[in-house]
């Protein structure tokens, strides 16, 4: 108890590095509580089934920063993170917390410890409510009797603090993968945590959430609590972050105050080499150019009076708050979502209703935006997710040829840049952005004419980021059409030649040429101009 | 890559024990022990004939057990299948009573054929029930497990249903005395069954289907897989291989009652477990299913020749295995 670290009044000025502090003007408090070192991991090696995915990486967190930590998919951030979080024990390697070396507890017993963990995959039960998940483990009871009221109280006063409007008594199951990232990030905070470790928290989220999430994260750091940080979003790194510590490989690359890097060379030391320009050259289609897709009146649940079309070669972005209908409008389209009326045509020919196959044979692809519970088979390996959608190309009369089935395998891992350490491994145990490669590839598999992708690059780095819009981009060029759904601005500006906006569940607005950006977007998803859509 | 030489030569050696899929290889282990203990018990256990004797004799079970393999693979659960056996069996049977063909070979042909017709249908119903009826499969099966025995009572009118014509049962024994090249019948129809099976599951489409279906029915629906067809079409298989499970079964006593098969289910479940196959679908073993189903027979078997358990804790026996097995699965699926 007597090395418990110094009191979060004493000014360690030592420890403390002044380049950081010194990017901080407004917090005056923060030299206060910053500085000494809480969590520390030396030469933390780690290897599954003796694949090595981590070599020997260093790492500090002290107490009352935000660390970052950065590296392309598959670098081993989320590995390090459960191994500095207990989840996973390192092969070698020692972890010090407060400066005294540490076993974590298994499974999420570091908890105890004041370590709390927003994982990547989340880890929520289905069937339970959100006040149950955030309660889960340390309910609030008087003789044995639940204080569902008290406990329901407080779940709100969370959630509302995140500005989030999520009902606490909305059972799990039933919510967006924004909705559910955000009960994740309410339940670590929740917990009085004095470290949290965040593994790509806002990739699901809209830029409002995201920065509600950091307004909070600032406070309890002001407060001395300590936070990890993964995220692809180079911005958010650089605005939120105090240090950054980049993984390439497994290996440890650099860590600096954030203050002296930029997103640029942040993006540079992740790849290791030099990116060109992150967005291809737009190319617009004719005017004439063949309609492939037309959408006329369609209603679902929740999108009303839907009209829009799709040229040959376009790209066409879909813009709107999360919960806008977007994906709803698309999946309804892709025969995946029930519809209410309207009229799907591919070409010429008048698409059935809530028929998957029928769009399909008529060369329509739709990759989900939800690839952990709609996208993949966490347990099946790499063959067997990418041909799930094809698999009659890979042999006669329901025969599967697994010569040909390999061969494609190879051609989408070429293709796509799917790294694995183990070609064997099971897709829940690849990196998050392999798995999102991996989809990418299932979905191509088809040739469709039609590219339907909700949020593209979720959790993906900056350098596949740029080889997916590339990718894209070719596409299109070679005559297929792509929609691309996307709540990243920058991503929907840089790619698209036509943007339309979609508000509770109408189109209110489609733009094109100079009136692309992001202020323009902005009012229109907010409400604050609208216009006829023909 | 290899920048850390001193970590890596240590889990190298590691690595080729631990690729091996403890719960593919579980079932054959158990296996050679139980072989090994029944050896111990008593000396006349491990000779060829008494082996032999105790495969014929699990060979309806195992070939139930290979359709309770589709059924559980694609997240489903099939409590009818005992039921199905005496429902097919005595109208099979009642079939080859009314002498509606003349020639007994073409009658026990057309027999056949009809016997897998019911099966066929009989599984189509249960599979109907639960996709279109959208009704849980272990209360759907459960339903028709009452109904197909009811008919059963009622068709044999609470009796023994028996083959009349001494000339039918005299042509139809060898299918199930028969033996071919030294092999009994039954030995052969079973792995042959299997073998089909085993290619369904891992050679063909509907093999990935079913394993798509029974890890991730959303994923599968995504993927374009008509999720209801898959799951149906399981069924159906499974009520084929209970026709199987039934042409063996008639030439054996050439009769059938109301109490036929009871239990059965229990017993194809529990080799469809201990083979290996994950209960809540995924993963599909079907040569360890019928590993499983001569396991519970291996142990009936030892327990007969051994004087120290009596053979009436056989069902008891049977039950503890099944429990047992999901425990050493789970413990496996946490190691990996
Ligand atoms: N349980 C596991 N078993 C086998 N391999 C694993 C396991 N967990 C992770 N890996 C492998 O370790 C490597 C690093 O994965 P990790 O999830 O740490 O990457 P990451 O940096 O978080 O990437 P991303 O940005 O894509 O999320 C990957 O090659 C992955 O396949
Ligand atoms: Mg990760």
């Amino acid at each position: 108890m007597e090395s418990e670290p110094k009191g979060s009044g004493d000014i360690v000025v030592s420890a403390r590095d002044d380049v950081a502090s010194a990017t901080h003007e407004d917090s005056q408090i923060m030299p206060a509580t910053r500085g000494d070192i809480v969590l520390s991991a030396q030469r933390i090696s780690k290897s599954f089934n003796g694949v090595q995915v981590l070599f020997s990486v260093d790492f500090d967190l002290r107490r009352g920063e935000i660390h970052a930590l950065m590296g392309e998919n598959g670098a081993g951030k989320s590995t390090l993170v459960k191994v500095l979080s207990g989840f996973e024990q390192p092969t070698s390697g020692e972890i010090f917390l407060d400066g005294k070396p540490v076993k974590l507890p298994p499974n999420g017993a570091a908890e105890a410890l004041g370590i709390v963990v927003i994982h990547q995959e989340f880890n929520l039960a289905e069937h339970l409510t959100v006040t149950e998940s955030l309660f889960l483990g340390r309910e609030v009871a008087h003789f044995g009797l639940l204080d569902r009221k008290f406990m329901r109280r407080e779940t709100r006063r969370v959630l509302d603090m995140l500005g989030s409007h999520i009902s606490e008594t909305a059972v799990i199951g039933s919510l967006t993968v924004a909705d559910k990232q955000m009960v994740e990030i309410a339940k670590a905070i929740s917990r009085d945590a004095r470290i949290v470790f965040m593994d790509e928290p806002t990739a699901v989220l809209s830029r409002g959430e995201t920065e509600a999430l950091f307004k909070q994260v600032r406070k309890l750091r002001d407060l001395g609590t300590s936070f990890v940080f993964v995220s692809h979003k180079l911005d958010e790194v650089t605005e939120l972050s105090d240090r950054v510590t980049v993984l390439r490989d497994g290996q440890w690359v650099k860590t600096a105050p954030t203050a002296m890097l930029d997103g640029e060379s942040i993006a540079q030391l992740m790849v290791g080499r030099e990116l060109s320009s992150l967005y291809p050259q737009k190319s617009e289609p004719n005017v004439d150019e063949t309609r492939v897709l037309s959408v006329v009146g369609l209603n679902t649940a929740h999108v009303r009076d839907a009209h829009f079309d799709l040229r040959k070669g376009e790209i066409l972005g879909f813009s709107g708050m999360i919960g806008s209908g977007r994906t709803e409008l698309m999946e309804a389209i892709a025969g995946l979502y029930p519809r209410v009326s309207g009229e799907v045509r591919i070409g010429n020919a008048l698409m059935p209703a809530g028929d998957i196959q029928a769009t399909a044979a008529a060369g329509l692809a739709y990759m989900t935006k939800d690839r952990k519970s709609k996208g993949l088979l966490l347990g099946s390996d790499m063959t067997s997710n990418l041909t799930l959608q094809s698999l009659d190309q890979h042999g006669r009369w329901g025969y599967l040829s697994p010569a040909s089935e390999r061969k494609a395998l190879a051609r989408a891992r070429r293709r796509f840049d799917i790294r694995v350490r183990d070609a064997s491994v099971v897709a829940g145990r690849m990196s998050g952005g392999n798995q999102q490669k991996l989809l990418l590839a299932k979905v191509m598999e088809i040739t469709p004419k039609i590219l339907i992708i909700d949020e593209p690059t979720r959790g993906i780095d900056v350098g596949t980021k740029q080889q997916i819009y590339h990718f894209i981009a070719a596409l299109a060029r070679e005559g297929c059409s792509v929609i691309v759904v996307s709540s990243e601005m920058p991503e929907i500006i840089g790619l698209c030649t036509r943007i339309v906006v979609m508000r509770a569940g109408r189109i209110v607005g489609v733009l094109e040429g100079d009136e692309i950006n992001e202020q323009e977007i902005m009012r229109y998803s907010a409400g604050l101009k609208q216009k006829a859509v023909a | 890559m290899g920048a850390n030489v001193t970590t890596e030569d240590q889990v190298e050696p590691k690595r080729r024990w631990q690729d091996v899929d403890l719960r593919a290889v579980a079932p054959f282990v158990a296996l050679a022990l139980l072989l090994l203990l029944g050896a111990m018990v008593n000396s006349n256990f491990i000779s060829l004939n008494n082996l032999a004797n105790v495969a014929t004799r699990s060979a309806f079970i195992a070939l139930i057990a290979v359709g309770a393999t589709f059924v559980i693979s694609s997240g489903d659960l099939d409590l009818s299948v005992g039921s199905m056996v005496a429902f097919v069996a005595s109208l099979m049977i009642l079939f080859m009573n009314s002498n509606a063909i003349a020639d007994p070979g073409m009658m026990i042909a057309a027999a056949m054929l009809l016997a897998l017709i019911v099966g066929a249908l009989c599984g189509l119903a249960n599979g109907l029930i639960t996709t279109v009826g959208k009704i849980e499969p272990f209360i759907a099966t459960l339903g028709t497990m009452g109904i197909y025995r009811g008919l059963t009572t009622w068709l044999s009118q609470g009796g023994a249903i028996t083959l009349q014509s001494a000339e039918q049962q005299d042509l139809y024994r060898p299918a199930y005395f028969g033996v071919i090249l030294g092999v009994p019948v039954p030995i052969i129809v079973v792995l042959a069954v299997t073998s089909v099976a085993a290619f369904v599951l891992y050679r063909m489409r509907y093999g990935r289907h079913v394993v798509a279906v029974g890890s991730n029915p959303n994923v599968a629906r995504y993927s374009g897989i008509k999720v209801d067809r898959v799951r149906t079409t399981a069924f159906v298989i499974q009520g084929v291989c209970v026709a199987i499970a039934v042409m063996l079964y008639v030439p054996r006593l050439g009769s059938t009652s109301a109490t036929t098969g009871i239990l059965w289910e229990l017993q194809a479940i529990t080799a469809v477990v201990i083979g290996g196959t994950a209960l809540k679908g995924g993963a599909s073993r079907v040569w360890g299913t019928i590993c499983g189903a001569f396991i519970l027979e291996l142990v009936g078997n030892i327990m007969l020749l051994s004087n120290f358990i009596s053979e009436y804790l056989i069902g008891a026996i049977q039950g503890a295995i099944i429990i047992i097995a999901m425990l050493v699965q789970r413990s496996l699926v946490r190691k990996s």
